[in-house]
């Protein structure tokens, strides 16, 4: 269901801080994220995009501040309920992430089966996914045989098998040439039109010319700008 | 759960070498472990039947009168610690001896006169039957101006027991020892097999598995690696049982002792044992690395 008119904050950070010892990965960053949001994470290289995603996913701890997904406070969550704030995500890493010894089939399944979801449907809904990414091939293969732009993919499949609430793409199009990409990118506004609520990190411009909503700017750990795409187009400066 | 028996047994084939060597030493481990129980069960049999037989044997002066005898068994019976006497004509004791050696008929032929004396077999209350209370009868039952001589052939038996005593401590504390051992061999095939999954540990739990998910598999393996070491450790003690049991039955002492292996309830506690080694171990090593 869409639900434009919904737009209470799914995620809120307040002053958070991140720090890598004496390392200022993320400075003062306070920001809402409405439910079904497409928001791009943009910066250069070393920006803190990773980081500011990783604190998202109790990836890392912050240093300082606050952040709430979904009203649940992340520096309070018991250790045991971590997997359940993570079965809110689809995340897509930056390095794919995928076990090199398990077959595609089964990279792609875990998720399911950890939320205990029944085999013949783990089986159903894996192919479909596969098949929706242009993977269906692979079934069998294990990821280290597989080019980088399809290793990729397969991130992007495992993160939407379990139709997650938010999605989490750290550059999903980063290794892809554009045709796999818009393939890509069209299966997350898809999602996004579904009413999940979509943030991608990138420093591609091109990807966030063609996608459009909201951009948030880092630079070397400071939140710089929040516009809309246009004017972040049209802003040399950035 | 089918599913976690699948990444187990899939864990186990792609370790084929760390699992069969921690399967093989739980075997060695059950094996001297359960070679022990099997040594003590038999052993205790022994001791068990010679405690049974505990008896005073006592032998009469010759041509003791009747009236005498008849006497000195009420005296006998009387006494503290006696369950019963049983007077033995020394004709009885001589057609007795006469059955046992039918063999050899001409031992006896030319015998003019039974040379048995008449005797009395005393057996004692379950409270009596050790060492000590033993040799007090015996000595009070040789100050009897008509006994002979007073026989108990088992007085080397309360060394005996004594040493056997010692010797099962000894079992209990290598049973021991062998416990930790294997516990901490178990531990560590499964902290390396960890090791050698810890990005696919890492990545489950980024995508939202729980900790017992990811744990499931590596208890199966433990408990997979504890039973089949259990089984194939008892295995081999039995075929070495067979063997034993064959070359005894072949060689001199037919029927005197019949050694029995262990009893199902012991066979099966075992196998339980180790199985619950290999779930120890695992949980062992599982906690130190899932934190
Ligand atoms: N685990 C870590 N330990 C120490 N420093 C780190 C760690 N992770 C990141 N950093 C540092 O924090 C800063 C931000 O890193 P981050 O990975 O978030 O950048 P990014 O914006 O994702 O860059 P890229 O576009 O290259 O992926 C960098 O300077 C990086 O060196
Ligand atoms: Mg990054």
């Amino acid at each position: 269901m869409i639900d434009g008119q919904n737009k209470s904050p799914i995620i809120r950070m307040f002053h958070v801080y991140k720090n890598y010892g004496a390392k200022k990965a993320l400075v003062n960053i306070t920001l809402d994220i409405p439910k079904n949001e497409l928001l791009f994470i943009s910066g250069p290289s070393g920006a803190g995009k990773t980081t500011l995603l990783k604190l998202l996913y109790l990836g890392e701890k912050v240093s300082e501040g606050q952040i709430l997904i979904e009203g649940m406070n992340l520096s309070r969550i018991s250790h045991k309920r971590i997997p359940l704030l993570r079965r809110k995500y689809g995340i897509i890493f930056q390095d794919y992430k995928l076990i090199a010894t398990k077959t595609i089939f089964d990279n792609v399944a875990i998720v399911l089966e950890a939320t205990g979801k029944k085999r013949r449907f783990i089986e159903k809904k894996v192919k479909s996914i596969l098949r929706t990414v242009g993977m269906e091939e692979s079934l069998h293969s294990f990821p280290p045989s597989l080019s980088g732009g399809e290793q990729q993919r397969i991130a992007v499949a495992r993160a939407i098998v379990g139709d997650p609430k938010i999605i989490l793409a750290d550059e999903p199009t980063g290794n892809l040439d554009e045709v796999s990409a818009n393939i890509i990118l069209d299966l997350l506004k898809r999602f996004h039109t579904r009413g999940a609520t979509v943030i991608i990190a990138t420093h591609d411009k091109e990807l966030i010319r063609k996608t459009g909503g909201r951009v948030i700017h880092l630079n070397q750990g400071y939140m710089q700008k929040t516009t809309n795409v246009e004017s972040y187009i049209n802003d040399s400066q950035l | 759960m089918i599913h976690n028996y699948k990444r187990a047994i899939q864990d186990i084939r792609d370790h084929r070498f760390l699992n069969s060597v921690t399967i093989i030493t739980i075997a060695i481990s059950i094996l001297i472990v359960s070679s022990f129980a099997l040594f003590f069960v038999n052993a205790n049999d022994i001791i068990n039947s010679w405690k049974k037989g505990i008896k005073i044997m006592v032998y009469l002066k010759p041509d003791t009168p009747e009236t005498k005898i008849s006497k000195l068994i009420h005296k006998i019976q009387h006494m503290d610690g006696i369950r019963d006497v049983r007077f033995i004509s020394k004709n009885e004791a001589f057609q007795e001896l006469k059955k046992q050696m039918k063999r050899q008929p001409s031992l006896f032929e030319n015998l003019k006169e039974n040379p048995l004396p008449d005797a009395f077999e005393i057996r004692l209350k379950i409270s009596f039957q050790n060492q000590e209370k033993v040799e007090i009868l015996a000595t009070r039952l040789e100050s009897f101006p008509q006994i002979d001589e007073v026989e108990y052939g088992q007085r080397w038996l309360g060394q005996f027991t004594n040493f056997f005593n010692l010797f099962r401590l000894t079992g209990y504390a290598m049973g021991g020892l062998f416990f930790i051992a294997t516990l901490l061999i178990v531990a560590n095939t499964i902290r390396l097999v960890l090791y050698s999954r810890r990005d696919e540990v890492e990545i489950m739990r980024l995508v939202g598995a729980t900790d017992s998910f990811i744990k499931a598999p590596f208890y199966i393996q433990g408990l997979i690696q504890g039973a089949f070491g259990g089984i194939i450790g008892l295995a081999t003690l039995f075929v070495g049982f067979l063997l034993l049991s064959s070359s005894m039955e072949r060689g001199i002492s037919p029927g005197l002792f019949a050694i029995r292996f262990l009893s199902t309830g012991a066979f099966c506690g075992i196998i339980l044992g180790s199985t619950f080694v290999g779930w120890i171990g695992c949980y062992l090593s599982l906690k130190q690395f899932l934190k």
